[in-house]
């Protein structure tokens, strides 16, 4: 290379930036492997370096909203489980939590129990998958993938017993959950949890000091705390900036105060800190779902629920700490049985604006990885 | 480097590593916990007869996605017979979400977990109709052990507080008949003039209206829709009323009585399965919800 640019071909003298031909426009998706969906980003490239992009999507929309207007209360609940179409769970929970705010439900200790439970195996679940493609992304194809969907599968197995879906699970009801745990559920549940931290060290071992994993992610798609404030990045993405932000621990909701576990920090925003803040973040949820199997309360698992869900005109904005950060539904309410407004804040569609920031100055093989170090699901960002 | 290698070698050899199984020969065990697709209960040996639907079309208003479509049977004179004529599914359409069965006050939908539904035929070879949903529930049990055997009981004793309220109700509407005869004698003794004893028949039926009135609810629904003939033939019932009749009686008074508030509750019909008289007032919510602009279901 440094011969032809020594000796340019004689008679020419070529400017690159008259000719404009270096900056090479890519769209990259929409059926691009390392979009996770139906995603697209339209990269502008100087040689192999992102120099802009630009997030296309709307691929998957499915308007979501507006059909929930549609629809009296209850019946959005399933639509709900297809927004973050890997955690359902998390989904109905943010649901039934702001309806749970229109009427004052009381709700049952057990169905508290359950339905941390629930939510933390979702976050194992979904982290298996984040973490799993992350290492996909990078480059090893397969099998470290597959180790954390076997893992995942154990889990979803709990779900389709308890729920009888997978993914779509439907469990959720405004003041409780759906049915009972089946007979032998809590064992089988104990036992998942206790195997899980023999496959998470396993996969430190293989993963976490790895040295092209580290080569790879670190100091790639850094954003700074204040950064990271500025883009109102939520959950793991703002943790790995450093900020200590869990709603779970902010606001407290469900029963998440009486259960004792640390929200893991990263310190420099880089990819290799969100990849281990998901690492650490499992081995807390794993303790939380310790505590809450050992202290699951015998008991009713509905509240008193109206039959007919009717609120008053009010409006409500219930949010939680789904595995991806912040998942509000924002519900106006205005007397009758369907919702005059319904506003879902997804925390994928949010983190992604962050997107290109992290992503101009670095190679377009980072940029892969720097996608999937965000964690979207494209079912929710177009929702 | 040792991890990979116990993975590997561990793949080939452990029991639990070995998920696959070779599809159209063998078939692994589908968890009893699962559902996919809706189907309809029926006890005994024919379908139609035991149909436990009776076309309340509570399911067809809680389903999200609006994949149910039923129309309620009627006898040769045009008179509704609670059993649906037409129910179909399009199972294109469903999500299985459940939300039927849980509407369905009579444990007449359940989900299935059949998987096998490819059809060649894109659009009529989803749609299930009436025929094709009727599932024993022999075929509960089979797919659903513990979920069918819960179901049971809880219809068993259903029908044990139906049967015990259905004697209830006659002893009291028996008491109530002699009541009432015991003052028709009395009044016609009194004054032999028609005109003043249908006076007094008038009185006594509003009195036996209100007197049964809060069983009526708890019933499975008996009463058809309030026809115009009938409620003229009601004051000239007394004179006749034995112990079985009062129960189709009260009813016809007791609906014509509750309409208004009964079609003010009528779009939200889908949230109170617990409440039988939903069913009577079927035919209203289905006017109701075809105005209001439900997604048209492909025929």
């Amino acid at each position: 290379m440094s011969t032809i640019e020594a000796m340019p071909p004689r008679g020419y003298s070529v400017n690159k930036d008259d000719l404009g031909a270096d900056i090479l426009e890519i769209a990259m998706g929409p059926h691009h492997p390392s979009t996770h969906g139906v995603f697209r980003m339209d990269l502008k490239l100087d040689g192999e370096t992102v120099v802009d992009l630009k997030p296309i999507f709307g691929y998957l929309h499915r308007n979501h909203e507006k059909l929930a207007e549609e629809l009296t209360y209850p019946m959005s609940m399933p639509f709900t489980d297809r927004l973050d179409y890997l955690c359902g769970m998390t989904n109905n929970w943010a649901y039934a939590l702001s309806c749970e705010k229109l009427i004052d439900i009381e709700i049952p200790e057990r169905a508290e129990y359950i339905r941390v439970i629930v939510a933390e195996l979702t976050r194992l679940v979904n982290h298996c998958l984040l973490v799993g493609f992350f290492i996909n992304d990078l480059g090893a194809l397969g099998t470290p993938l597959l180790y954390a969907l076997r893992e995942r599968e154990k889990i979803l197995d709990l779900f389709e017993t308890l729920s009888g879906a997978r993914m779509m699970v439907n469990y959720f009801r405004f003041g409780g959950v759906r049915c009972d745990l089946p007979d032998g559920w809590l064992t089988e549940c104990k036992r998942i949890v206790d195997a899980f931290p023999a496959f998470l060290d396993e996969y430190e071992t293989l993963l976490v000091s790895n040295e092209i994993v580290i080569t790879r992610a670190q100091n790639v798609g850094v954003v700074t705390k204040e950064e990271a404030v500025n883009f109102s990045l939520t959950g793991p993405m703002l943790r790995a900036s450093g900020v200590n932000y869990d709603i779970r621990k902010v606001d407290k909701y469900g029963i998440y105060d009486r259960f004792d576990f640390k929200v893991p920090l990263g310190a420099h925003g880089d990819c290799y800190d969100r990849f281990m803040v998901r690492m650490l973040e499992m081995r807390e949820s794993l303790k939380i779902l310790n505590q809450a199997i050992k202290d699951l309360p015998e008991g009713e698992i509905m509240g008193e629920a109206p039959k007919i869900f009717k609120p008053a005109a009010a409006e409500a904005y219930g949010r939680i700490e789904s595995p991806k950060g912040e998942l509000g539904f924002y519900l106006i309410a205005d007397g009758t049985n369907y919702p005059y407004r319904f506003k879902v804040r997804p925390p994928s569609f949010v983190n992604l604006t962050a997107l290109r920031h992290m992503c101009i100055g670095h190679k377009v093989a980072d940029a892969v990885i720097i996608l999937g170090s965000i964690d979207i699901v494209l079912g929710e960002v177009d929702r | 480097m040792g991890v990979t290698a116990k993975n590997f070698f561990q793949s080939y050899y452990k029991k639990d590593r070995l998920p696959t199984v070779e599809y159209p020969e063998e078939k692994s065990t589908v968890n009893q916990y699962s559902r996919n697709f809706p189907f309809l209960l029926y006890d005994g040996d024919d379908p139609i007869e035991g149909m436990r639907c009776i076309a309340c079309t509570l399911c067809e208003l809680a389903c999200p996605p609006a994949c149910i479509y039923i129309i309620k049977d009627k006898d040769e004179n045009g008179k509704p017979i609670k059993r649906p004529v037409v129910f179909d599914i399009d199972l294109s359409v469903c999500m299985s979400c459940q939300l039927c069965v849980e509407a369905c006050p009579y444990e007449a939908i359940r989900m299935d977990s059949e998987f096998e539904l490819s059809t060649a035929n894109r659009f009529e070879g989803l749609m299930v109709n009436r025929e094709e949903l009727l599932k024993s529930n022999e075929y509960y049990h089979e797919i659903h052990p513990i979920e069918a055997q819960v179901t049971d009981d809880r219809m068993a004793a259903k029908a044990a507080e139906a049967a015990a309220k259905q004697k209830e109700r006659e002893e009291r509407a028996r008491l109530a008949a002699e009541a009432k005869k015991a003052a028709e004698e009395k009044k016609a003794a009194e004054e032999a003039a028609t005109a003043q004893a249908a006076e007094s028949t008038e009185a006594t039926v509003a009195e036996t209206a209100e007197a049964t009135e809060p069983e009526v609810e708890k019933i499975a629904p008996v009463a058809e829709s309030p026809q115009a003939e009938e409620q003229q033939e009601v004051p000239a019932a007394p004179e006749t009323a034995e112990a079985p009749k009062p129960v189709e009686e009260p009813p016809q008074a007791v609906e014509v009585n509750e309409v208004p508030q009964a079609k003010e509750a009528a779009p939200n019909l889908e949230e109170q399965p617990k409440k039988p008289e939903g069913s009577a007032e079927a035919e209203e919510p289905r006017v109701e919800s075809d105005n209001s602009g439900e997604p048209e279901k492909p025929e």
